[in-house]
């Protein structure tokens, strides 16, 4: 498996407060990763300079091998990451379609695009439609605005937003949280399919059931630093919470529960 | 945090103390007028500014934000007083309103004087110095009978807003000069006989003027005579009638004798104005607050000044001057 | 089948209309000098600055601020336009472009305030507000400005459609009008204007520059003023430093009565176009009834809190 991101020592520190603490991190090509860790952790931190919405004190990020810097948001996207958000940034009044191409808007082609700078509305209503349609999200309209969605609907809406234009990874920060079964298990399915797409998947969550369902490696952070990265179909629930509280040191793992290569802990 | 305690308390004594020392150096005499931005008391503070200076007082100014506007009078006379004036001339925004304000000044000692217009009841104040404005609409209504010369008046009336005695006060005197029954002096309430056919409220201003007198012309399209508040009203009321081709055929009358308004009368746009005079208001004012301050002796009753008919045409039976007579005596950027 | 309904505006934008056509045929009864050619033009002609106004003023709102300030800018750009054209003899044109400069500058000191210095809008357009009417009535010694070249009031004049008279300041206000209902409603600055109203957070993590928005909006709002300055004067013949006063909040009636929400992003251009004339209409019409002003402030009271709850229940219910 190749590595797609790699981040290596990440620091960030907040006045007297230190978030990050010389972490590291990898995202294997194709993967879902699940990034877990207590409260004040370091999880939040990492997703942000992740995403650019962060610039790391101290650090590297290495993306398809080379280095990059990320000076804001728009940075990242350009790179080929997007992000959803844990609320979602979407518009509720305006429509699915709107919502889709929200900064990124398809302008008409000739006199009326480039010099009235006309929106080809048409095309956007299509191209969301298909976009959806790959990632199977059933709603009808792509003219309802989004404040008449479900969560778990609004959630579709955000996480193809993100598939959509992403083109290495895609980062979500606890989306499942504030959903019912139902619709919890809609959107785990639909990250399933925005990784059979092709991308690499980053998730936060605090939702252990969820994680262990969908990830195919965890990254444990605990204190501003990678504690452990572990594989979910070896390890038990229990144990890992262990590991994330600090409960169990990660030498005490039972053999084969780590994840491949990286097991060991940056500190 | 405790230095900053320390300055406050040092600035709040040193004005403390520099009011005092205003009382014991000079006499500080106040005064409030309706608004800051009507011509009209633009030239009353001129007036009261020179008489003071020349009298060797301090003038203290404050004024209301619009007409109507009460608060900010009684504020401006509660700061005067704490500052040591000890007489407040003003031109009262709400006759009514004001009066607590003026009978708790008063029980202080500090000679209040009406100005323009009157308090309600007049007797609040310790004197009243005023054009009557009601004789103001009354040699107006006269001037505009004279002019129909027999023909059955139909009327617009332009006025104020509702509510304040200066509007109803020249209202009601125009309908008594045209010969109609009409209320008297004291009260609020418009006129309204049948020969009237259209009302409409211009807030004083040139705009709203323009826009009531616009709507009258579409209600009665043979509307002859025009009663306006003022001259920026009927500066409104002219363009509207010119725009409409009605503007020969109509008498438009005023009250105020601005500059503006006395070159509206040489031109034609309005046919007689009721001239007030709001530097002799003032002088008369400050010279009695003067004199209170240094001899004790208070002013009474109703002084009134004078009020001049200014129009380009004389009527028969009519007192008037003429346009030089009011660019001579008018205020406002000649 | 789609297509159609899309293109349908929802219940907060018809409802103004209904309200608007329901008030005129209530006047067509109580008077029979109300419909007719003559006075419609009338109340276009009373509207027209406010209509100009409001434009500004609606893509503030929509971006969920509010200018109370709108009014007496206008006044100022009055005073500068007319100023300059007597007293300093400048050519018309150099006059008007000064005027319109003004009240762009102080669109500009509002939106950098509101977005570098992050004071809340209605604090900023307070200050504002008094400002721009104090430096009026100094600039002007509370004068009245007369005697204007013609030129300034061209857009007074007026054209005749089939015998009656348009004013062509009206003309320029409905082209105005279209115009920003195609820059809202077709272009993706539009479409920004909208979602920064909507939640500003969530818009600038989408990517979109919303300080860029939020400044571009209220300097748009000042050149607007401006032209409604043009108009005003156009209308009075003079320059007035006591105008703008009723227009101040005449304009927040019209954009509010028009259907755009306070909170920010919803609402259509053209209905604050309606809101003006709805309270134009009133105006009018209570006139030719002989019904004292004072109702008409009454009613415009109570339509401003019907606008507002439906706003908001048409909200509740989805759509």
């Amino acid at each position: 498996m190749s590595i797609v991101m790699q981040a290596r020592r990440l620091v960030k520190r907040y006045g007297h407060v230190t978030a990050l603490d010389g972490t590291d991190f990898e995202l294997s090509a194709g993967e879902i990763l699940a990034v877990i860790g207590d409260n004040g952790a370091g999880k939040s931190s990492l997703i942000k300079v992740l995403s650019g919405a962060t610039i790391p004190d101290e650090g590297e990020i290495i993306l398809d091998g080379s280095t990059v810097h990320f000076r804001n948001p728009m940075d990242a996207r350009r790179a080929g990451i997007e992000t959803v958000y844990q609320d979602l940034a979407v518009a509720p009044a305006m429509t699915i379609a709107e919502n889709l191409f929200l900064g990124r808007e398809l302008r008409r082609s000739g006199v009326r695009g480039e010099v009235f700078r006309m929106l080809d509305k048409k095309r956007m209503l299509v191209e969301s439609a298909a976009h959806m349609q790959e990632l199977k999200i059933g709603i009808g309209s792509m003219t309802q605005t989004v404040e008449t969605l479900s969560g778990g609907q609004r959630q579709g809406v955000a996480v193809a937003r993100s598939a959509a234009f992403a083109r290495h990874v895609v980062i979500m920060d606890e989306p499942t949280a504030s959903l019912g079964v139902k619709e919890g298990a809609m959107v785990l399915e639909l990250i399933r399919r925005v990784r059979d797409r092709g991308l690499s998947v980053v998730l936060v969550s605090h939702n252990m059931p969820h994680v262990f369902e969908i990830a195919d490696r965890i990254h444990v952070m605990r204190l501003g630093k990678r504690v452990a990265v572990l594989n979910p179909k070896t390890i038990s629930m229990s144990d890992a919470v262990a590991v994330m509280t600090g409960a169990m040191r990660p030498d005490e793992l039972p053999a084969g529960s780590s994840a491949n290569g990286s097991s060991h802990s940056d500190g | 945090m405790k230095s900053r305690c320390a300055a406050f308390v040092v600035i709040a004594l040193c004005s403390l103390s520099g009011a005092a020392r205003a009382q014991k150096n000079e006499p500080v005499i106040g005064l409030i007028t309706k608004t800051d931005t009507n011509p009209f008391f633009v030239k009353m503070k001129e007036g009261a500014q020179a008489a003071a200076k020349a009298g060797g007082a301090k003038l203290l100014t404050g004024a209301g934000k619009n007409d109507g506007d009460n608060a900010a009078q009684v504020t401006a006379m509660e700061n005067m007083i704490a500052a040591g004036a000890k007489a407040i001339l003003i031109t009262v925004n709400d006759a009514k309103a004001i009066v607590p304000a003026v009978r708790k000044a008063r029980a202080k000692g500090v000679l209040v004087i009406a100005l323009d217009s009157p308090t309600d009841p007049v007797t609040a104040t310790d004197a009243l110095f005023a054009s009557d404005n009601y004789r103001a609409g009354t040699l107006i209504g006269r001037y505009a009978k004279a002019a129909l010369a027999g023909k059955r008046p139909r009327i617009a009336t332009l006025d104020l807003f509702p509510g304040t005695p200066v509007g109803s006060q020249r209202h009601n005197g125009f309908l008594t000069g045209m010969g109609f029954a009409a209320p008297e002096r004291s009260s609020n309430v418009l006129g309204r006989p049948a020969e009237v056919v259209c009302m409409a409220d211009s807030y004083g201003n040139q705009t709203r003027g323009q826009t009531g007198m616009e709507n009258c012309i579409q209600k009665n399209p043979d509307i002859n005579l025009v009663y306006t508040v003022n001259e920026p009203t009927a500066a409104g009321a002219y363009k509207a009638l010119k725009a409409a081709g009605k503007e020969k055929g109509v008498v438009i009358v005023s009250v105020d004798g601005g500059c503006q308004g006395i070159r509206d009368v040489g031109a034609g746009h309005i046919a007689a104005t009721a001239q007030q005079y709001p530097l002799k208001m003032a002088a008369l004012g400050v010279a009695a607050g003067l004199d209170y301050l240094m001899t004790g002796k208070k002013p009474s009753g109703f002084t009134e000044t004078a009020v001049t008919l200014i129009a380009a045409k004389p009527m028969k039976g009519v007192d008037s001057r003429d346009v030089k007579t009011g660019m001579e005596l008018c205020f406002g950027d000649k | 089948m789609n297509n159609w309904r899309e293109k349908l505006p929802p219940l907060t934008a018809v409802g103004p209309l209904l309200a608007l056509l329901f008030t005129c045929a209530f006047f067509t009864l109580q008077s029979d000098r109300f419909l007719t050619g003559e006075n419609l033009s009338l109340v276009l002609q009373q509207v027209m600055v406010v209509g100009v106004i409001a434009i500004g003023q609606t893509l503030i709102i929509l971006t969920a601020g509010v200018d109370l300030s709108c009014g007496m800018v206008m006044a100022l750009g009055g005073i500068v336009m007319t100023k300059l054209a007597t007293e300093l003899g400048m050519p018309v044109a150099l006059a008007i472009a000064c005027g319109i400069g003004v009240t762009t500058l102080f669109g500009l000191i509002n939106g950098v305030l509101v977005t570098a210095v992050r004071l809340p809008p209605f604090i900023v357009t307070l200050g504002t507000m008094n400002i721009a009417f104090a430096i009026t009535q100094l600039y002007s010694n509370s004068q009245t400005i007369t005697d204007l070249p013609d030129a300034m009031n061209a857009l007074g004049g007026t054209f005749k459609i089939s015998g009656t008279s348009i004013v062509y300041g009206v003309v320029l206000m409905l082209m105005l009008y279209v115009i920003a209902w195609f820059g809202l409603r077709e272009t993706a600055a539009g479409k920004h204007v909208y979602a920064v109203g909507n939640n500003a957070e969530s818009a600038r993590l989408t990517g979109i520059a919303t300080t860029r928005v939020l400044l571009g909006v209220y300097v748009l709002a000042g050149i607007f003023y401006g032209i409604a300055s043009l108009l005003s004067v156009a209308r009075t013949g003079v320059g007035d430093p006591n105008a703008g006063q009723t227009e101040n909040l005449d304009a927040i009636t019209a954009v509010v009565l028009g259907g755009t929400s306070l909170f920010g992003g919803r609402g259509a251009v053209l209905g604050s176009l309606v809101g003006a004339l709805i309270v134009g209409v009133f105006r009018n019409g209570l006139t030719l009834m002989g019904v004292s002003s004072v109702y008409q402030v009454l009613i415009t009271g109570i339509l401003v809190i019907l606008a507002v709850a439906t706003d908001q229940l048409s909200r509740r219910s989805g759509r």
